[in-house]
């Protein structure tokens, strides 16, 4: 596989080892024990060019050969991955790459889709997610959830952002209501009509309702499902420059389309690419790099991760 | 290549050639058929409606004009006793008989029926609902005749036995009658407020849940919210049925005219009343030819105007999404 350390820049040696596009098109990828290997060495610590360890900082989850499936079908197969606090992690990838799938096992939002079942392992800070006393509920409050398409309560935008601090039976209303508006940086346009209902705000300050309404629960860790994918691009703007201050207090992941967004807004970047097996009949998600959003993006070492994020396939 | 007398070769037509027609190329006779014969399907239920509402309105017309009953003594009297010398034409004892007999069904029906509507859409594995959501409907298809013999052989004994106040002349009870009802009427609200509760967009339910609620926080607070219109709608369809159900109340209810909403008593309703007198050796134009119409009327408009509540309620209360 790739050098020890990781950090070859040699392409010759990526290029050589790594899966090639053939004719038309669609990339030759690696059988599944070598792609295990990859995904082990990502995961051990090496320095930056700067000297600073970025592997030590403290982590949220450590995701070990974790395959996700629905029935007896796998959507995505041995992700192992940490992911560090106070950070912005992308998952990127193409259509049916499992990143959503991935992302729905962070919180146990799987736990919806009764055929849906977890192997492997998710640690959030040491303790197993999956641990037979877990309650779902409890993950949900301390692992907050914005979706790809803005989705408030037919309610009015205070009630909102109320909701979730009434189900939990929080007190002061009223403060975390303007708190979570204000951290989304959405109480200036809305706050002369919080009793007007949400469905009459724009798609982008929907989005941000949305987001202000899971940072009212106070959770540690904020997932976004491509939460972008249905705003325009003022909007979208909008919503990474939020990010890049909402990861002064939240872990955030988020699954994302669009390479430039992954580049702009994110610490690390997970690529993950479709596989076939032989007869081609099943498809499921595999990780083929974890590492630094600029290593990703200007230095992979994997050319399939080159090829993607240079737009030659994808 | 050669020109063809198409729109898309237009731009290679011979200067000689003729302009290619724009007009149809047949008159289409089949799709103005076709649209009159739908159209005369819409119109159909709109002509029955207005024809049985003129049948109703000309003898209950003739009630209070040839017949000469004040419509004071028919709305406020409190003895009903048409078909007796002297005869008496008060409508409250059967308006209660009515009322009572279906205030007792929805007492049971309303909360057993949004408790399974709210187990089916939420907490029923895919398999559970496969299997029991039929069940319910044939539930609501068991005709009401045998729903009716049901309560009267089976239920009225138990409940005699059990709840001796609910009985008081065996076997004809309102609250038995009530009960019966409520059976036939849970299918109705369990599947339409189940079925409006699952059409509310997952995306609703997937915010609750990432917001850490419980299950039932989701269910009564954002399913059951957003899903009210259609709740409201299987209330007032089960609402309906229960006013205007005829077989079961003759037949358990019993048919004595008493004003009271003691779920014991023997009550008759607007409807036993004329389900037993509407046979076919009555005269059209007598007395009791008209006081038929005149309580056909009055159950008419009871319903309408639950109906027309039924909207109000449902503009009030729903909660628009997208």
């Amino acid at each position: 596989m790739v050098g020890d350390t990781g950090l070859s820049n040699d392409p010759t040696e990526q290029l050589g080892l790594a899966g090639q596009p053939n004719e038309d098109g669609q990339l030759h990828t690696e059988g599944p024990k070598e792609d295990k290997g990859l995904t082990r060495q990502i995961a051990v610590t090496r320095e930056t060019e700067s000297g600073g360890d970025i592997w030590a900082k403290d982590k949220v989850f450590e995701v070990k050969d974790v395959t996700v499936s629905y029935g007896n079908k796998a959507a995505v197969k041995d992700v192992t991955m940490d992911i560090f606090q106070n950070e912005v992690t992308a998952l990127i990838g193409p259509s049916g790459c499992g990143k959503s799938t991935l992302i729905r096992c962070l919180n146990r939002m799987n736990d919806l889709v009764s055929s849906a079942s977890v192997d492997g392992e998710i640690l959030y800070h040491g303790q197993d997610l999956y641990g037979p006393k877990v309650d779902p509920v409890q993950v949900r409050k301390m692992i907050g959830m914005v979706f790809q398409k803005p989705n408030p309560f037919p309610k009015s935008i205070f009630d909102n952002i109320a909701f979730g601090p009434r189900v939990l039976g929080m007190d002061d209303i009223d403060d975390r209501v303007e708190k979570a508006l204000r951290g989304a940086a959405l109480w200036d346009e809305v706050k002369d009509r919080l009793d007007d209902n949400a469905y009459g705000m724009s798609g982008g300050q929907q989005q941000r309702l949305c987001i202000a309404r899971t940072m009212a629960v106070e959770p540690e860790v904020i997932l976004m499902d491509e939460p972008c994918s249905a705003l325009d691009p003022i909007s979208t703007g909008k919503i990474e420059d939020l990010m890049a201050e909402l990861k002064e207090e939240f872990s955030i992941v988020i699954v994302t389309h669009n390479m430039q967004q992954a580049a702009r807004v994110s610490d690390k970047t997970a690529f993950l690419i479709v596989e076939l097996d032989a007869t081609e009949d099943n498809r499921w998600g595999q990780l083929v790099e974890y590492d630094e959003t600029g290593k990703i993006f200007t230095n992979p070492r994997d050319q399939r991760t080159e090829d993607y994020v240079t737009g030659k396939v994808g | 290549m050669e020109a063809r007398d198409t729109i898309g070769a237009f731009g290679a037509r011979g200067a000689d050639r003729p302009l290619p027609s724009l007009e149809a190329p047949s008159p289409r006779y089949g799709e103005k058929l076709i649209k009159a014969l739908l159209g005369a399907a819409a119109f159909l239920s709109v002509i029955t409606t207005t024809a049985i509402v003129v049948s109703l309105l000309i003898p209950t017309f003739d009630f209070f004009t040839k017949d000469d009953i004040g419509l004071g003594e028919f709305l406020f009297g409190t003895n009903w006793a048409p078909t007796f010398e002297p005869s008496s034409f008060g409508v409250l004892p059967i308006l209660v008989g009515t009322l009572s007999t279906s205030l007792w069904g929805m007492l049971f029906a309303v909360p057993i029926g949004l408790a399974s509507a709210i187990w089916l859409s939420e907490y029923a594995s895919p398999r559970q609902r496969k299997l029991v959501k039929p069940v319910l409907e044939v539930l609501a298809g068991i005709p009401t005749v045998a729903i009716g013999i049901f309560g009267l052989v089976f239920l009225s004994p138990v409940i005699a036995e059990v709840l001796p106040f609910m009985v008081n002349v065996p076997p004809f009870s309102a609250g038995v009658a009530g009960l019966a009802i409520g059976l036939m009427i849970v299918p109705i609200i369990a599947s339409i407020s189940d079925d409006a509760m699952r059409s509310v967009p997952s995306g609703l339910r997937e915010a609750a849940y990432g917001l850490g609620a419980t299950k039932m926080k989701v269910a009564t607070r954002v399913i059951f919210p957003a899903a009210i219109s259609g709740i409201i709608a299987s209330l007032v369809l089960a609402g309906s049925r229960a006013v205007g159900e005829t077989m079961v109340v003759l037949l358990v209810a019993g048919a004595s005219p008493n004003l009271t909403f003691d779920p014991g008593s023997s009550v008759l309703t607007m409807t036993a009343f004329i389900g037993q007198t509407a046979t076919g050796d009555i005269s059209t134009g007598s007395i009791t030819y008209d006081t038929i119409f005149a309580v056909g009327s009055l159950l008419f408009i009871i319903t309408l105007a639950l109906n027309l509540f039924a909207i109000r309620m449902v503009r009030k209360y729903r909660e628009v999404y997208e």
